[in-house]
C-alpha cells in the first residue's frame, strides 16, 4: 500500500478536506507515514517577514496556518511531519515529490486565492501533469 | 574557510549566471530613475549600482542580495546636491561607509530586533509613495502622449510577463517604446534631457571638498540619515532573502560589507546605494543564490552601459516614470490595509505615523526614528497600567497588585489605594506584580507608611525574588524606627 504520502496543505477549507482523505488512504496501512507540505511563495515571503517582529514569530504563524490540518491528523493518531518550503507552489511541490519519491500526492482542488489561480494557472493541474506518481485533487 | 567560500560563489554557476544577467536589466532603469530622483547624472547611479554591487559580491554578509542606488537613498541626497553639489554627495557616500562601518563593528545588526515592525511596515509604505510622487512631475500635465506612454508602459509591465518570463518587462517596454518613440516623431521629454551618459569606466578620485569642520558639519546629518536608512532596507532584505532561500546570513559582516561599498562607491563617482528589495527578489526568483549572481548583475549592468550608452539617453521619461510606478506598487505593502484594521490600534497609529512624517519630511530616517520613540510611548504606557483589588480575608484587608511596577506606573499605583481605612490589618499581596525600580520601592513606602500613619498594620507578601531583593535594599517601611524617627 501507500507508504509515503505528501499533503499540500495552505491552511484552507479546500487543504483541510485534502487531509481528511489522506488519512482515509493513510489508515490502510499501519507504517504510512503523512508529510504536510506547506510551500510560502516568494511574493508572500516579502511580506510574511515584513509582519512579523523576529524569525520566531514568522515560523508561528506559519505553523497556525497549518493547525488545523495538524489537529485533523493528531486526532486520528497518525504519524506525520510538516514541511516549509519555499518557492512556487506547483513546480517546488513536483520537484519535492519526485525527488523524495513519494506514493501519493494529495492536494486540494482549489487554494486560498481563485484571483491568483485565474492568472498563474491552478496549483493542482500543475501537479497532476508533472508529478511521477499518482495524484489525488480533493473537491 | 575556502569550503565555505567555494560554496558561496560557485555551487550555483549556471543559475546565478543567468539570474545576474536578469537582474542587471532590471537594474538599469531603476538606477536612472534613482539618479534623477536625487537630482544628479544617470551615469552617478548607474557607476553606483556598478561598484555596490561588485563590492558587496565580496563584502557582504548575505550571498545573492543585491545592492545598488536605491530609492530610499536618493531621497534623502537630493537636498544635499541641491544646495552644495556633487562633489558633497561623494563626500557624504564615504561617510556613510564608514558610519556604517562603525555600526558592523558595535554589531548594530541586533539593535533590529528593536524596531517595531508598525515601524518597518510605515518604511516601506512610505518608501512607495515618495517614490510615487518623485514621478508625479515627470507625467503629469505635460502632455497627453506623456499620459499615453505611461499607460502603454504600465500595461507591457503587467502582461507581457504572463507570456515572455526570460527577459525582464521593463526591459521590453523601455526597448520597444524607445524604438517607437525615436521613429514617430512623437514630443517626449528623455533621459538626455536630465542628464548625460558617458561610456566609460568609472575612475578612482577623492572628493572635491575642503577637508575642514564646516563640510563635516554639511555632510554628517546626511551621512548619518543616508547610514541609517541603508541598513535597515538592508537588514530587512537579508531576512528576506534568508526567508526565501530558507538559509541563514551574517547580519553583522552585511552592515560592514554596505559601508566597505558605499566608501569604495563615494571615490568612484557613484551615489551612497544599499540592498533592493525587489532586486534582490527578482534574482532569487530568477534561480539567484551565490554571491557570483551579484558580482554578475554589476558587471553586466556596466557592460551594457558601455555598449548602449547612446540609445539610454534616448529613452523617453514616461517610460521610466511609468516603470517607477510598477515598482511602487510593488513596494507598497498591500496588506497594510487588512493590517490597519486587525493589529492593536497602537500599532496602527505607529504605523500611520511613520508614513505621515516621511511624506511630510521627505525623510525616511526620520520616519523611522519617531515611530520607534512613538512605540516606545506606547509600550510604556500599555504596561504602566497597574491595577490594585480589593477585597476582605478574614478580618484581614488583603489588596491585590497586578503589573509592572516602575516608574512610570507608581502614580496610579499609590492612588488606587483606600487611605480611608483605619486601625486594621493590611495584606498587599504582589503575587502578580514585579517592582522594577526604586520609585517603585518609594512607592511601597508611602503606601505602608500612610497605612501605619493611622494605625493599621501593614504585611508585604508575594514578592517574587528579584523584586524582594531590591525591595530589601532599598526600603526603609519595616524599619519602623526610622519612620517614627521622622515625625
Amino acid at each position: 500500500m501507500y507508504k509515503k504520502i505528501l499533503l499540500a496543505a495552505d491552511g484552507s477549507e479546500n487543504s483541510l478536506r485534502a487531509a481528511e482523505e489522506a488519512v482515509k488512504v493513510a489508515s490502510l496501512d499501519k507504517q504510512c507515514v503523512i508529510e504536510i507540505v506547506y510551500i510560502v511563495n516568494f511574493t508572500k515571503s516579502r511580506s510574511e517577514v515584513l509582519h512579523a517582529q523576529g524569525k520566531e514569530e514568522l515560523e508561528l504563524s506559519r505553523r497556525k496556518k497549518l493547525e488545523s490540518v495538524e489537529k485533523l491528523l493528531k486526532s486520528h493518531e497518525h504519524s506525520y511531519r510538516i514541511n516549509i518550503m519555499h518557492g512556487e507552489p506547483g513546480p517546488t511541490i513536483v520537484e519535492y515529490a519526485n525527488k523524495e519519491q513519494f506514493d501519493l500526492v494529495v492536494i486540494g482542488s482549489r487554494g486560498l486565492n481563485s484571483l491568483q489561480e485565474m492568472v498563474l494557472g491552478s496549483v493542482s493541474h500543475k501537479v497532476v501533469k508533472r508529478a511521477n506518481c499518482p495524484v489525488l485533487i480533493v473537491k | 574557510m575556502t569550503e565555505k567560500w567555494k560554496k558561496e560563489w560557485f555551487s550555483n554557476i549556471r543559475g546565478d549566471v543567468l539570474s545576474g544577467i536578469v537582474v542587471a536589466l532590471a537594474l538599469i532603469p531603476e538606477a536612472i530613475a534613482f539618479s534623477i530622483i536625487a537630482g544628479v547624472d544617470p551615469m552617478v547611479g548607474l557607476y553606483a549600482s556598478f561598484t555596490m554591487a561588485v563590492v558587496i559580491a565580496f563584502a557582504g554578509g548575505r550571498p545573492g542580495m543585491i545592492s545598488a542606488a536605491t530609492g530610499a537613498m536618493a531621497l534623502l541626497m537630493l537636498p544635499l546636491v541641491k544646495e552644495h553639489g556633487l562633489n558633497y554627495l561623494f563626500a557624504a557616500t564615504l561617510l556613510t561607509g564608514i558610519i556604517q562601518i562603525i555600526f558592523g563593528v558595535f554589531k548594530i545588526a541586533k539593535l533590529m530586533r528593536f524596531i517595531p515592525r508598525a515601524v518597518m511596515i510605515g518604511f516601506v509604505n512610505a518608501l512607495a509613495i515618495l517614490i510615487f510622487m518623485a514621478q508625479v512631475p515627470h507625467f503629469i500635465g505635460i502632455s497627453t502622449m506623456t499620459y499615453v506612454f505611461v499607460a502603454i508602459t504600465l500595461v507591457i509591465v503587467y502582461v507581457v510577463p504572463k507570456f515572455i518570463k526570460s527577459i525582464p518587462a521593463p526591459l521590453i517596454a523601455i526597448i520597444v517604446l524607445t524604438i517607437v518613440a525615436i521613429y514617430s516623431d512623437v514630443e517626449l521629454r528623455t533621459v538626455g534631457d536630465l542628464g548625460t551618459i558617458t561610456q566609460s569606466l568609472p575612475t578612482f578620485f577623492i572628493p572635491d571638498v575642503p577637508l575642514t569642520f564646516e563640510t563635516l558639519s554639511i555632510i554628517f546629518p546626511y551621512s548619518i540619515a543616508l547610514a541609517i536608512v541603508g541598513l535597515l532596507e538592508s537588514l530587512l532584505t537579508s531576512s528576506i532573502v534568508d526567508d526565501m532561500t530558507g538559509t541563514e546570513s551574517d547580519k553583522n559582516k552585511e552592515a560592514r560589507g554596505q559601508g566597505i561599498a558605499n566608501i569604495v562607491t563615494g571615490f568612484f563617482g557613484g551615489m551612497a546605494g544599499c540592498a533592493m528589495i525587489g532586486q534582490s527578489v527578482i534574482n532569487v526568483k530568477s534561480g539567484g543564490r551565490g554571491r557570483l549572481s551579484t558580482f554578475i548583475a554589476g558587471i553586466f549592468l556596466m557592460f551594457l552601459i558601455i555598449v548602449l550608452g547612446d540609445l539610454v539617453v534616448q529613452i523617453p521619461m514616461p517610460v521610466l516614470a511609468g516603470i517607477m510606478i510598477m515598482v511602487c506598487i510593488g513596494t507598497f505593502d498591500w496588506s497594510s490595509f487588512s493590517y490597519l484594521r486587525k493589529a492593536p490600534k497602537s500599532d496602527a497609529v505607529v504605523m500611520l505615523a511613520t508614513v505621515s512624517i516621511v511624506v511630510a519630511t521627505h525623510d525616511l530616517s526620520k520616519g523611522v526614528i519617531a515611530g520607534v520613540i512613538l512605540s516606545a510611548i506606547f509600550f510604556a504606557a500599555k504596561i504602566s497600567k497597574i491595577k490594585v483589588t480589593k477585597r476582605n480575608v478574614n478580618q484581614n484587608l488583603v489588596f491585590d497588585v497586578e503589573g509592572q511596577l516602575f516608574f512610570a506606573s507608581v502614580e496610579g499605583f499609590v492612588d488606587s489605594f483606600d487611605f480611608t481605612v483605619k486601625q486594621s490589618n493590611i495584606i498587599i499581596d504582589f503575587s502578580n506584580s514585579h517592582i522594577w525600580d526604586d520609585s517603585a520601592v518609594g512607592a511601597i513606602d508611602k503606601v505602608v507608611m500612610k497605612y501605619q500613619e493611622s494605625g493599621n498594620t501593614v504585611t508585604i507578601k508575594g514578592l517574587n525574588t528579584t523584586s524582594q531583593k531590591l525591595v530589601d535594599k532599598l526600603s526603609i517601611y519595616d524599619d519602623s524606627h526610622a519612620k517614627l524617627g521622622t515625625h
